[in-house]
């Protein structure tokens, strides 16, 4: 999501001012603190480029700690790791002390980079594009003043120190850790242009055997999250959230609530009552005693079947918006020798992350507000607590935790758990912390959906079997629309409604994707991967359909299209070679294959499943190729891969979110079911070598392995799925 | 008045004997590595051992585990828990890590019940905790290799 603010923002001037609109006129570019401990540097934040990396990213305690402050979010998919993979390569230090922790507050020096630096958030998989320069010059330019302290503290040539696991020495009597000479070091001119190490010379970029630093503690109870806050006197909120979306209080009574013993009060916020307890039961309790009268005069009264049939009507007639148009569709179509046509639907889809959502608020008596949480866009989410508290950015310090799985939930435009949390804490008064700690049942009804969308799909071959034109007509709601997001959508198209379709690569003479964009009031957001969890899914499946009209091998015919896109075909050509694509399967087993680039990475994938029934199934093995330029931890690129391809399975055979007259259907995980350990296939992940630039691994294992799967099932039934999930598709 | 073992120590709590074990482990004991995911035994976070054996946390009461002992990932020890702990950081289990107290507590409990488990007996033993970053994958090898290793 959002890489196209890189790409736009330097060149339109509306863009850049809509992106500076929502950070320089509330004064986030002035940061509350640069590090811990250093406030007074914050109003002096140099640019990045230059900056004194002790006072910005590398924090080195008297106790010889090195603690790296991340510009990006830690949800689980290893930024952390990554970055401070970045730093150690050119520090030299100790892993065993190393930790990570997120920064925040000061745009200049956190700002994504690979949205021009324009404000600090995660997503669309930058995390590695941003941080590549960032942070191995910031961890050279600190070893390069480490280095200088020692040399002038020892009176010797700068060439005659070395570093080493967190030890500057010379010789073999002068010896300091990087903790003693962290205050000295500091004091050092900045190195103006600091060289990196060349790429023979990497000792932890590209490590197989590497290890997160932040394992143990995942898997011994002591890692902290949102949830596990804790200071005196804090207390617990929960939620009461409008029935349907839209609706707004009207009134409620809280009496007998409050008469509950352990409910310290209950009050009304932006975004609907919390009950506030002195733990999580109590709170849970009252809410059950609280009554409220909802207005639903702007409600969202629709069900998904209504949605869904005003989709496919929508879909057979003209379109309201054009994002990609070569050549002359109609007229190819017209004169094609045959003519497939397709519909797809796709529901709705929770994040359904483990942890419920949840933020940690406390205004102090001074006016401080500060905010512990999950914030993946901490600039706007500064802007939003300030808003809400009633003062001005600079008065709100947050504190960016990990957290327990996001999938792009935890980056809102609105910042509504933020919003909850300081209203909730506004209402209580200074000094009183408070956690709004929401259910699972919030969670799920609680918006911010992967959008629904159809497909209307058409393509034409020629006589010999080759593909000449291809269109496809997407109706669905904007995610950016109604967001500051909006100055993104040009000419009436929301870019994360089409990419994976308008940026197909396959070579077609006559191309077409159009766009419906329709109003309904039900919240949506990028869900891992965004537009290439629809898009991918109706290309890869259709193409490989119209290889089977063609008679045409399935990949054979996706790299006569391919010419022009060396690095997809590579990563098919190798998924193929590894998964044994042209040998033989035993009787029941099936094949299917697909390949898609999403935020510049490449990933093909190829699944054997094993056929009895439609409702008998399973999904054996995935064999996978990515390419993701230079590969910082290999072996996290798997793990993301593995990750991905479990995540979209689950997704893409059996989940669904529906409504039912305006009312979400699914409260909890016995109705809305992510995928489980006895339906994960055997993954094997194969890295294409590479000297290009890295980019994410976050996002691009999810798109192919829905298609992959669809496209093995009309192997074995010679069906092709269309309607999701898969499981419902299947049956239909 | 509730009395029973926690992590091998005596505890009583003054608390509604309603109260999920859950919330009297995190919010009243201040244990926070027991999670909370769903609040209707469907994900597994909570998971605890009730005299040995994988609990969900959430959906039971403290009044229903007077007498008993319970063991949170807090109170794990011995060469099984140990081992599987280790494996799970050599191996890189976890991703975000929300879950990975519920799995290495129902991963303790099926070693000690079935030192040698298959695949099928990892996927019955495993299933009803989920995972939304989907490491399963590790999961089921980082229980076999502990088993290995608890065999050596």
């Amino acid at each position: 999501m959002l890489q196209f603010l890189m790409k736009k923002e330097a060149v339109k001037p509306t863009r850049r001012q809509f992106l500076l609109g929502a950070t320089a006129a509330t004064g986030l570019a002035v940061g509350y603190r640069l590090i811990a401990g250093n406030p007074a540097i914050a109003q002096a934040a140099p640019a990045a480029a230059q900056a004194n990396p002790f006072q910005t990213y590398v924090e080195i305690t008297p106790e010889n700690r090195i603690i790296i402050h991340s510009s990006q979010f830690e949800m689980g998919q290893g930024s952390y790791f990554g970055i401070a993979t970045l730093v150690m390569e050119e520090l030299d230090g100790d892993w065993a002390q190393v930790d990570v922790v997120g920064g925040s507050g000061n745009t200049a020096l956190f700002g994504n980079l690979a949205w021009g630096g324009a404000f600090q958030g995660t997503g669309g998989s930058t995390s590695m594009t941003s941080s590549w320069e960032r942070y191995r010059k910031a961890g050279a330019a600190a070893r390069a003043m480490l280095v200088a302290a020692a040399a002038k503290e020892w009176s010797v040539p700068d060439s005659e120190v070395t570093a080493a696991s967190g030890v500057i020495s010379h010789g073999s009597d002068k010896r300091a850790t990087f903790g003693e000479l962290a205050q000295a070091a500091a004091g050092m001119p900045v190195p103006e242009d600091v060289p990196l190490k060349s790429r023979d010379k990497w000792t932890q970029i590209g490590s197989d055997t590497l290890k997160r630093y932040d394992s143990a503690g995942k898997a011994n109870g002591t890692q902290s999250y949102t949830i596990d806050v804790k200071m005196d006197g804090l207390l617990t909120a929960v939620m009461i959230h409008p029935p349907k979306f839209g609706a707004e209080v009207t009134s409620f009574d809280a009496a007998k609530a409050k008469a509950f013993d352990g409910v310290v009060d209950v009050v009304q916020t932006p975004r609907g009552i919390a009950v506030v307890g002195q733990n999580m039961w109590a709170a849970l309790k009252g809410r059950d005693l609280v009554t409220v009268e909802w207005n639903e005069a702007k409600a969202e009264q629709r069900g998904t079947a209504e949605i869904m049939a005003e989709y496919n009507k929508l879909a057979e007639g003209p379109a309201k918006a054009t994002a990609r148009n070569d050549g002359d569709v109609a007229a190819a179509l017209a004169g094609a020798a045959k003519v497939v046509e397709g519909r797809y639907e796709f529901p709705y889809l929770a994040h359904a992350s483990i942890e419920p959502l949840n933020a940690v608020a406390r205004i102090d008596a001074d006016g401080t507000v500060e905010v512990w949480g999950g914030h993946q866009m901490p600039d706007i989410y500064q802007a939003a607590a300030a808003q809400v508290a009633g003062t001005t950015p600079d008065k709100v310090r947050l504190h960016v935790l990990k957290t327990g799985g996001s999938f792009g939930r935890r980056a809102v435009a609105d910042a509504d758990l933020v919003v909850e949390a300081v209203a909730v804490a506004k209402a209580l008064g200074p000094g009183k912390p408070v956690k709004v700690q929401w259910t699972r049942e919030n969670d799920m009804r609680g918006g911010r959906y992967r959008p629904a969308y159809v497909h209307a799909i058409k393509a034409g071959l020629d006589k010999d079997g080759k593909l000449v034109a291809l269109q496809d007509h997407i109706v669905g709601q904007s995610i950016m629309g109604g967001t500051p997001m909006a100055a993104m959508i040009e000419n009436g198209v929301d870019p994360t409604s089409v990419e994976g379709a308008s940026n197909l690569p396959y070579a077609v003479p006559n191309l077409k994707v159009d766009l419906t964009t329709t109003d309904v009031n039900i919240p949506v957001l990028w869900w891992r991967s965004v537009g290439s969890t629809h898009t991918a899914y109706v290309m890869e499946t259709f193409i490989d359909e119209l290889a089977l009209e063609a008679k045409r091998d399935p990949v054979e015919f996706r790299l006569s299209m391919l010419d022009a896109h060396p690095r997809h075909a590579a990563v098919l050509r190798l998924a193929a070679e590894k998964a044994g694509w042209d040998t033989p399967l035993p009787e029941g087993r099936f094949r299917g294959v697909a390949l898609h680039e999403s935020f510049s990475t490449y990933v093909a994938e190829v699944v054997e499943i094993t056929f009895k029934s439609a409702s008998d199934f399973t999904v054996d093995r995935v064999v996978c190729a990515v390419d993701c330029g230079i590969a910082i931890n290999p072996d996290q690129i798997r793990a993301q891969m593995e990750g991905g391809i479990g995540f979209g399975l689950g997704a893409i055979l059996q989940e669904e979110l529906t409504l039912t007259g305006g009312v979400v259907d699914q409260e909890n995980y016995d109705t809305y079911t992510p995928l489980r350990i006895d339906q994960m296939p055997k993954v094997e992940v194969h890295i294409v070598a590479s000297d290009e630039p890295p980019t994410g691994v976050g996002e691009p294992g999810v798109p192919p392995i829905g298609p992959a799967v669809a496209n093995a099932l009309r192997a074995a039934t010679g069906k092709t799925i269309r309607s999701l999930p898969i499981t419902k598709g299947l049956s239909a | 008045m509730v009395a029973f073992t926690l992590n091998g120590e005596a505890q009583t709590l003054d608390a509604d004997p309603e109260m999920p074990l859950l919330w009297a482990i995190r919010d009243v004991i201040g244990l926070t590595g027991t999670k909370f995911g769903c609040g209707m035994a469907q994900c597994g976070a909570c998971t605890v051992h009730i005299d040995g054996s994988p609990t969900r946390s959430c959906q039971t009461a403290i009044g229903d585990v007077e007498g008993m002992s319970v063991t949170t990932i807090e109170g794990l020890s011995g060469k099984v828990s140990e081992t599987v702990q280790t494996v799970w950081a050599e191996l890189d289990v976890p991703q975000c890590g929300y879950c990975q107290s519920g799995q290495i507590m129902s991963a303790t409990a099926l070693l000690a019940e079935t030192p040698k488990p298959t695949d099928d007996d990892i996927d019955s033993a495993m299933s009803g905790n989920l995972c939304r970053c989907a490491t399963y994958q590790r999961i089921r090898a980082a229980i076999h290799e502990a088993a290995n290793r608890l065999e050596a």
